[in-house]
């Protein structure tokens, strides 16, 4: 077998550090190591930038594109940093033998962590190389230019970055203090430069994870018990007899799978294989959802704000305010199920997926191998979007334990009964909050309880461990979901805590905007009851009560984006077509993007559907490294947050989820997405912030608003069906 | 006892050996032919991903056994055209970066390609109904739309 793969030595070559006979920086010793491994330490210029002997650079990431185009946005800011031209830039992504661990790719970081370090990398690369070429040109720096990756002296000689470092390390430790270029002079970083993959995307030549191949592989697929936490009890191999092709029915504790010949003998096979499981009802009953997730034991409380005194604010308020907001599970849902090839090679084991961190990953396959990670490598292949942890890494585990046990190269590809019933989920969230106001309708007292599961971001434990029975860290890995409880309003007395629960029914992950989404949805929401109830006007309630400038102005732009007229409110009449629009605002975690929504709903009184028309979205991430991409990804969160909000909700028996394709789980179709229109504020000076989540929070609030301006009837609990709207209409 | 289906792809004879006709032509496409157009998504004819053109229509190869396609044409994302020359469709998605993830854009494109075949001019109402059966997770559907009327002619 013979795998064709590119492997360290040979990177090392195409990347430029092959021949390390001279260095920018560092001693010979130094040299001598970079030759033996390419660096991946995040202090490290080579860990992240190779320019080879034709002056072609390569940018080594950890960050992966996941769909959302940060390859393209990447690749510009190492072109604008070092002044090459973008088209010169090669991008490694997610390899562990030779990019950087940058972390899991999640919480929208690709640019505002990620490509910063690279940023400064290159900051780094590109004053060393100016220092050399001063000494080559015998000039000093400050009469040097650098145009296309050649480095000019004011009398016309000159220098190629080919000739300075072409094919040699660069054996320099990152500069945090290496100046980074004026935005003033950018010329690529701003600009909506096309996306790189898209051309491959559109004609079938992009190579997805779901396309990788290996010669001599074969095809596995699992099988996964009856319910979640069944036992195996038998399984008879002479039911799959018939079908030509199968190679091994594998069996490990509770981890069974089949591998075959084809493709289609294992599908096949995977569905006819009879089994036996025992019995297992451990879920909670569906519809006792939320008393389930209020009795459930607290493990810590987590204080997110605390201001003022809330009880005795609430004690002498003019008038009070009480609501529960719940938005329940959710899957994540890509198009393309989740998929791996994993292979075996003189004990080394290599794993081909679309993993949010290849890094990771090695080290839980690793674990549950029983391997010394460094054995194991893992390269991300892009896959259909994940939208969050999906199952990629499962799949990945599913196919190193089948691969093991056949000792051939086996490609996994879960069926879309296996995506949606077996990635993790977004976990169930339910808010109690708690208001006050005095008598000219100001909040005096706000009081917000979250009951989420404890946890936070590290790699969810990998499903075919835990029923292999072999070693895995069985951790509530959420995300971090208690963002965004506490509130960007400048009131007196505030007081918000995040109930961590010990235990979530259904195995939980990060789904986009986690937290942030449910938790701005809830007071977003319950601060338009308030602003309704005292008959303010939404938009000034916020602008009063908000004290960041750049907040202010983002509620301003979006107020003329919209066209939004204040006091003016929406057809509450008995027409059957109601319309209304509602207005949210979220500064992310408190700290960085800032987001404002307006959408503009109708309601059909007869059937009880929403309809969203139109949302109008203001939005600062700071310094805007690609705007086309930008408003794509934009866009992109509109969409799916609205089919989070009108359609999505997972549904389960006692056993295991039962919303198993997209008819019992549906998504928003193309003749109900809204239009959006997008102000976008660039601020060139500023340090760039996410985009790929922000969006997302303020969607679910808009539309509650938005139908409760229509209707005078509040949706507190996600997804606003058209029996929900028709039962609030009906016992209004 | 494998059995020998002969039809037309991408303008060109082919022929797959199958010891199950009631594979579904995706199968066939993916797995024997390497195209790397049509794709898994559900296997229910519930999204899209697959689609392909059975004699110039759009058909979900998920969903259509293999047999079925004897001496029939098929027709894959990539017998529409490449990235060096591509279809007017696929160049329209291109200029409008229709795409995120991109992994239901083959769907897109091939069910696009059907209803431009029929109806050049089509209005918004058209083009969204002819898409409602083509799922996208991403949230593309405004850029897709727009792609739609460029290639129609009816933006440029």
């Amino acid at each position: 077998m013979s795998i064709n793969v590119m492997t360290r030595r040979a990177a090392l070559q195409a990347g430029g550090m092959m021949v390390v006979a001279f260095s920018l920086g560092g001693s010979a010793k130094a040299n001598a190591a970079a030759l033996a491994a390419k660096p991946e330490s995040l202090d490290e210029v080579d860990s992240f930038l190779a320019i080879d002997g034709k002056g072609a650079v390569t940018l080594y990431s950890g960050k992966v594109d996941l769909g959302t185009g940060v390859r393209t946005a990447l690749a510009q800011i190492v072109a604008e940093e070092l002044d090459v031209p973008f088209q010169a830039i090669a991008v490694v992504q997610g390899d562990t033998a030779l990019t950087p661990d940058q972390g899991i790719t999640y919480g929208s970081l690709s640019i505002q962590v990620g490509g910063m370090q690279i940023r400064q990398a290159c900051a780094t690369a590109r004053k060393a190389l100016l220092e050399q070429a001063a000494q080559r040109l015998s000039v000093p720096v400050t009469q040097l230019s650098i145009t296309s990756g050649i480095v000019q002296s004011q009398s016309g000689t000159q220098v190629s970055y080919a000739d300075l470092v072409g094919g040699k390390a660069f054996s320099l430790k990152v500069d945090k203090t290496a100046p980074t270029k004026p935005p003033s002079a950018y010329t690529v970083v701003g600009k909506p430069i096309p996306r790189v993959d898209i051309p491959a995307k559109v004609t079938g030549e992009f190579t997805y994870a779901q396309d990788f191949r290996l010669p001599g592989m074969l095809y596995g697929r699992p099988v996964r018990p009856a319910a979640i936490g069944a036992t195996l009890l038998g399984v008879d191999e002479s039911s799959i007899q018939h079908i030509p092709g199968i190679v091994k029915v594998v069996r490990e504790g509770n981890f069974l799978g089949v591998v075959a010949e084809t493709e289609w003998a294992a599908i096949r096979a995977a569905r006819a294989l009879k089994t036996r499981w025992s019995a297992w009802d451990g879920l909670p009953n569906e519809r006792d959802l939320w008393s389930y997730v209020r009795s459930t034991k607290v493990a810590k409380d987590d204080v997110t704000s605390n201001v003022g005194n809330v009880p005795s604010a609430l004690a002498a308020a003019h008038r009070t305010f009480k609501a529960t907001y719940d938005f329940p599970i959710h899957t994540h849902g890509s198009i393309g199920p989740s998929a791996a090839v994993a292979a075996f090679e003189n004990g080394t084991l290599t794993v081909w997926t679309a993993a949010q961190s290849t890094h990771a990953l090695r080290h839980q396959l690793a674990a549950m191998l029983g391997m010394d990670a460094s054995s194991v490598r893992c390269i991300y292949v892009a896959g259909s979007g994940c939208y969050g942890r999906n199952g990629h890494e499962d799949a990945a585990a599913d196919a190193a334990l089948l691969a093991r046990a056949v000792g051939r190269p086996v490609r996994v590809q879960w069926m879309r009964w296996d995506e949606h019933g077996w990635d993790p989920k977004g976990p169930p969230t339910l808010v109690d909050l708690e208001a006050g106001v005095d008598a000219r309708g100001n909040v005096v007292a706000w009081h917000g309880e979250f009951f989420i599961p404890m946890g936070a971001g590290a790699p969810v434990w990998l499903l075919p461990a835990q029923l292999a029975g072999k070693p895995a860290k069985i951790d509530l890995e959420p995300g971090n979901i208690i963002p965004d409880s506490a509130l960007p309003y400048d009131f007196p007395n505030m007081y918000t805590v995040c109930h961590r629960l010990a235990t979530t029914p259904l195995r939980p992950s990060w789904i986009r905007t986690p937290g942030r989404m449910q938790n701005t949805f809830a007071n977003e929401s319950f601060l338009d009851e308030i602003v309704a109830a005292v008959d303010a006007d939404p938009l000034e309630f916020r602008l009063a009560h908000l004290k960041d400038p750049r907040g202010t102005e983002l509620l301003h732009r979006v107020a003329k984006l919209a066209r939004w007229e204040t006091h003016e409110k929406g057809s509450r009449g008995k027409g059957k077509i109601l319309r209304g629009r509602g207005l949210s605002y979220v500064h992310y975690e408190l700290v960085r993007t800032y987001v404002a929504a307006v959408a503009d709903v109708t309601v059909n009184r007869t059937t009880g559907k929403v309809r969203v028309e139109r949302v109008a979205i203001a939005h600062d991430c700071g310094q805007i490294i690609n705007p086309d991409g930008l408003r794509n990804q934009i866009e992109g969160n509109v969409v799916q947050m609205t089919s989070r909000t009108l359609l999505e909700e997972v549904k389960f028996s006692r056993s295991r989820v039962t919303s198993l394709d997209w008819a019992s789980y549906p998504i928003l179709r193309f003749p109900d997405v809204p239009e959006v229109t997008i102000d976008l504020i660039d601020r060139p000076t500023e340090p760039p912030w996410g985009a790929g989540e922000p969006t997302g929070a303020v969607i679910p609030g808009a539309i509650s608003n938005a139908i409760f301006d229509a209707t005078g009837v509040r949706l507190r609990s996600v997804p606003f069906t058209p029996k929900k709207m028709k039962a609030a209409l009906a016992s209004a | 006892m494998k059995q020998s289906v002969k039809f037309h792809l991408n303008g060109r004879s082919a022929s797959v050996d199958v010891d199950d006709e009631a594979m579904p032509l995706l199968y066939a496409l993916r797995d024997d032919f390497g195209l790397r157009g049509p794709r898994f998504g559900c296997g229910l004819g519930q999204c899209g991903a697959c689609t392909v053109h059975l004699d110039g229509r759009a058909v979900r190869s998920c969903q259509t056994p293999v047999k079925l396609v004897a001496g029939r044409q098929v027709t894959t994302l990539e017998g529409l055209g490449t990235a060096e020359k591509p279809h007017p469709i696929q160049e329209a998605f291109v200029v409008e970066q229709a795409a995120q993830c991109g992994y239901c854009i083959n769907g897109m494109i091939m069910q696009a390609a059907d209803l431009l075949q029929r109806h050049p001019r089509p209005s918004d109402a058209q083009i969204k109904a002819a898409l409602a059966g083509n799922l996208c997770r991403c949230g593309t559907h405004l850029r897709i739309l727009r792609a739609v009327k460029r290639a129609a002619g009816e933006i440029a």
